[in-house]
């Protein structure tokens, strides 16, 4: 768990560049990180390519916190 | 103007204005996959002739209307040539007739490959062309998709549905550094425009200020420019190379 938030943190750190302090488990992209919507697409494709994974773009669309990434790849693996 | 390290992909690239395209591309420097959809023997003569300048080219068959092949086509493009950085949606069809007699199917198919597959095709490139955080797509309008044409409802509608699309899709990846323009041909010497009777061509050329038809190589040189640097700064424009019919 806690290594797949750790990647997870590093990605979005890079991508949205916000502050690793910023980032929690309830923190939303859009309102909290500052995200718009091609930035999640951008993220989700990131995180598939990470953790060598598909997510349908329905899954995707569920998607909206950190914690929401963490659970849905914990999940699969 | 250079594309050397570039590779396209070209739908509908077989023969007419497809081939054209892939030809410049590939004589600037270019990597050119050749999509087709029936012309095999076609195809693969264009990417012999690619392949004699010495630039990587292959062929794939896929049917543009058709979601599931359009991303094998993309992915199987990515997989030879490793990288993507420019789509020529150039793939089309005719089924004309007038409005009254024109039945569902013909507007359709005409909607189907000259509107859905641009779609399919763009969207299958993002996602790699958002990654590289640059790309080029340059979609095959047409002069009839701006002033209209009696006997091709469907097809006019689809041209000016692409450029809508081609609107759109610029303002959602100019971000990434992926630009999108349109190109409206006029009427274009092809074996598209030959099929029409001698009546029909002598009208024509009455409503084009320059006077003749245009040729393949006029729309290859302007797919050439939006594709190089020097288009860099150009996005969600439509070029008309038409011989001054739409102004």
């Amino acid at each position: 768990m806690a290594d797949v938030l750790e990647r997870v943190t590093k990605i979005i750190v890079d991508r949205l560049g916000v502050e690793e302090s910023q980032i929690n488990l309830d923190a939303k992209f859009k309102e909290d990180l500052g995200a718009d919507s091609l930035d999640v697409v951008e993220l989700v494709m990131e995180l598939e390519d990470e953790f060598d994974m598909e997510i349908s773009d329905d899954d995707a669309e569920n998607i909206t916190t950190v914690g929401d990434a963490v659970t849905y790849i914990n999940s699969k693996n | 103007m250079t594309l050397e390290g570039k590779t396209a992909l070209v739908t509908g690239a077989s023969r007419g204005i497809g081939k054209a395209i892939a030809l410049e591309l590939a004589r600037l420097g270019a990597d050119v996959a050749i999509n087709y959809a029936g012309s095999e023997q076609k195809a693969k003569e264009t990417a012999e002739e690619i392949q004699a300048m010495g630039r990587r080219s292959f062929i794939i068959q896929c049917d543009i209307s058709d979601s599931d092949a359009v991303q094998s086509m993309v992915k199987e493009t990515i997989d030879q040539f490793g990288r993507l950085d420019i789509l020529v949606n150039n793939a089309g069809i005719t089924r004309d007739n007038l409005l009254m007699r024109m039945k569902d199917q013909e507007w359709d198919d005409v909607i189907n490959t000259n509107l859905k597959g641009v779609f399919l095709c763009t969207k299958a490139v993002t996602r790699q062309m958002m990654k590289q955080r640059s790309g080029r797509i340059i979609n095959i309008s047409s002069v009839v998709g701006r002033i209209g044409n009696a006997g091709q409802a469907n097809y006019t509608a689809a041209k000016a549905g692409v450029i809508g699309l081609t609107k759109a899709s610029a303002r959602e990846l100019a971000a990434r550094g992926i630009t999108v323009n349109a190109i409206a041909p006029g009427f274009i010497s092809t074996d598209m425009t030959d099929e029409l009777p001698a009546e029909a061509k002598e009208q024509l050329l009455g409503q084009i200020p320059l006077g003749t038809l245009g040729e393949t190589a006029d729309i290859a040189a302007a797919a050439a420019f939006l594709a190089g640097d020097g288009a860099k700064y150009i996005t969600g424009q439509v070029i008309g190379v038409d011989g001054g019919m739409a102004m």
